[in-house]
């Protein structure tokens, strides 16, 4: 009996998501009244797994094989069904490599999947767990039918709590051969310093209504100021003036953040499908009928080359205040 | 090279999501269904244009009732050589997955295109499902992909950037934006799909998951307006009120 969370890290550090899942997962095992147990694979700072602890993790495996800092989907699977295979659940955070990963280990270890949790389960008759559908116009309520549960979180559904702990770690071996790892990196483009799009808890956006690329300028001071990224609508990457892997909506990336700002963004409802589930959302736009005033919580009737300098000094000032 | 791509049918974005029997099944009546945006232009149309370049044949598979045929015609009206439909509803992510594999298991395709997620259920998970069942390398979120000598070279999204993978065929590729662009059929095409096979197969049952009952999020409430003047009020709202800043 335990509920699992498989963690990763991102240059020695665990990734928000994987801390999500970890907290998740031990939140769950509070429901359940159980053990929460965390896996990690490959290369991994034990200062860092130890601090699982803080959010309720009493142990960790780790199988140090460096062979798992190449993402190999099918070898992460094998590894996490063997390293798993006592568990009743297993969470792992629905982020770019969740998605490749999740359902691969439902069906190794033959145990329903949630594919995109959007709360904790409850337990009334039966194993249940939400999830958003529909691009977050409605939410459906599963029950998993399987003995074992495979639950992968949608990144930004819960607020982290830290406790006090440390997370004893063991060496484990995960039993999988060089010949389980099929995947050869051929090269890697980061997009470098910017902050990741699909984890941002700030998100400054931008569409059609800046005019032209050489306006961005703006954009780009106040998510830097805020520690946000950035994002576009897809009529601004269609042109070229943005890169594609800014593009939110329906056809592109689909983000939950604590606070979207869209800046000359009509609101069109396959753009919504991409950021409707952000907990709050800012509207700056000339026009005050634009449909994106309707799914907003704050919104600015005025032209962006006006508003956006004046945000970008109010909040300079509340940050020189604070502290 | 054999090509298979499972396509899905879904409700257009614009449709009005609303469910009847006591919330427990999604609403049909009046909403206007098309092929999955990601399957239909990306999946679909990456596949064909690697047919076109090195020869083969590309299959689209789907599970649905008789009445999803229109759909199927319309992939290949695209351009999709052969089809087939697993006779039965969809019941949840691993029972479509496992009759695609039950199909496809012994036919000896080279490479399985999904696309990335369907737009109704957002699952992202068919394509992994159908590459753990296989036992072959599955990449996910790719938006480019070129085949050559038994390997498939795959462009996929990571966080912060792109990767640049390889990995050996037959291989199952989830596919998003950048890998193709979209197809309109021309009369040729429609006119040929209506002559191109289309085999009805048999469905298995088993299921993981069952949706027990949906509902709706809760309504937003009023958008408060602020003052353009006024970029003070907004940051002291962001930090007091809403606590996001
Ligand atoms: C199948 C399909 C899928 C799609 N998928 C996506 C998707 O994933 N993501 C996506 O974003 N779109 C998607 N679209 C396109 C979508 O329908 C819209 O066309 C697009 O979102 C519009 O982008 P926009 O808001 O930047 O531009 P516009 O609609 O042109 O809006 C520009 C806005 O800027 C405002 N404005 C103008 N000047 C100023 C100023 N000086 N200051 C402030 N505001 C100003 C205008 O009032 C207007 O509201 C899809 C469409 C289809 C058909
Ligand atoms: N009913 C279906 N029949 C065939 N293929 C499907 C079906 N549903 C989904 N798919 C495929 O699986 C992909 C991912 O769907 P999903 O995991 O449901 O989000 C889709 O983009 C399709 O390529």
């Amino acid at each position: 009996m335990s509920v699992i969370a498989y963690i990763e890290s991102n240059d020695n550090k665990i990734k928000k998501s994987s801390l999500e899942a970890a907290y998740y997962a031990s939140e769950t095992a509070k429901i359940m009244e159980t053990e929460a147990i965390a896996v990690a694979l490959g290369t991994h700072d034990a200062s860092e797994l130890a601090n699982l602890g803080q959010l309720g993790i009493t142990k960790v495996l780790h199988d140090s094989n460096p062979k798992f800092d190449t993402f190999d989907s099918g070898a992460i699977t094998k590894a996490i069904a063997s390293i798993a295979s006592n568990s009743d659940v297993v969470v792992i955070s629905y982020n770019q490599n969740g998605k490749a990963i999740a359902p691969r280990v439902s069906v190794r270890m033959k145990a329903g999947l949630i594919p995109g949790a959007s709360a904790l389960p409850s337990l009334e008759g039966g194993f249940n767990v939400s999830k958003n559908v529909f691009s977050g116009k409605a939410i459906a309520h599963y029950q998993v039918n399987t003995a074992k549960k495979i639950i992968a979180l949608t990144p930004n559904t819960l607020q982290l709590i830290k406790g006090e702990g440390t997370a004893t770690i063991e060496s484990v071996s995960s039993g999988v051969s060089d010949a389980d790892f099929t995947t050869v990196i051929k090269g890697i483009e980061k997009t470098s310093g910017t902050v990741s799009l699909t984890e941002a808890e700030l998100v400054v956006s931008a569409g059609r209504g800046l005019k032209g690329p050489e306006n961005w300028g703006m954009i780009e001071e106040l998510a830097k100021d805020m520690g946000a990224a950035t994002a576009c609508s897809r009529a601004v990457s269609d042109v070229h003036w943005r890169p594609h892997h800014e593009h939110v909506g329906q056809t592109g990336f689909t983000v939950r953040p604590n606070l979207y700002i869209a800046v000359g963004i009509s609101g069109a409802i396959q753009h919504l499908a991409g950021v409707n589930g952000s907990k709050k959302i800012v509207v700056i736009n000339t026009d005050s009928e634009a449909p994106f005033f309707k799914a907003a919580d704050y919104g600015v009737v005025g032209d962006a080359f006006v508003v956006v300098p004046k945000l970008i000094e109010a909040y300079k000032k509340f940050k020189a205040n604070s502290y | 090279m054999k090509i298979l791509v499972p396509i899905s049918k879904v409700p257009d974005t614009t449709s009005k999501i609303a469910f009847t029997d006591g919330n427990t099944k999604f609403a049909t009546d009046n909403v206007t269904f098309i092929l999955n945006p990601t399957d239909e232009w990306y999946a679909l149309v990456r596949a064909l244009e690697i047919v076109e370049k090195d020869g083969g044949t590309v299959t689209v598979i789907h599970q649905g009732e008789a009445d999803s045929e229109q759909f199927i015609r319309k992939a290949l009206a695209v351009g999709a050589h052969d089809a087939v439909r697993i006779d039965a509803p969809a019941t949840d992510g691993y029972n479509v997955a496992l009759n695609i594999y039950e199909y496809a298991k012994d036919k000896g395709f080279d490479l399985i295109i999904t696309g990335k997620e369907t737009i109704d259920y957002n699952g992202f998970q068919i394509g992994g499902m159908i590459a753990e069942l296989m036992n072959v390398p599955f990449v996910t979120l790719a938006s480019s992909l070129e085949i050559s000598g038994g390997k498939a070279t795959v462009g996929r999204d990571i966080e912060g950037g792109k990767e640049i993978v390889e990995v050996p065929t037959p291989c199952v590729i989830s596919a998003q934006k950048g890998m193709a662009e979209q197809r309109i059929p021309n009369m040729k095409g429609i006119m040929s799909a209506r002559t191109k096979p289309l085999v009805v197969v048999p469905a298995v049952a088993e299921s993981f998951t069952n949706v027990k009952v949906y509902d709706m999020p809760a309504p937003k409430t009023a958008c408060k307006m602020i003052d353009p003047e006024n970029m003070d009020e907004l940051v002291n709202l962001l930090h007091v009120e809403a606590k996001v800043i």
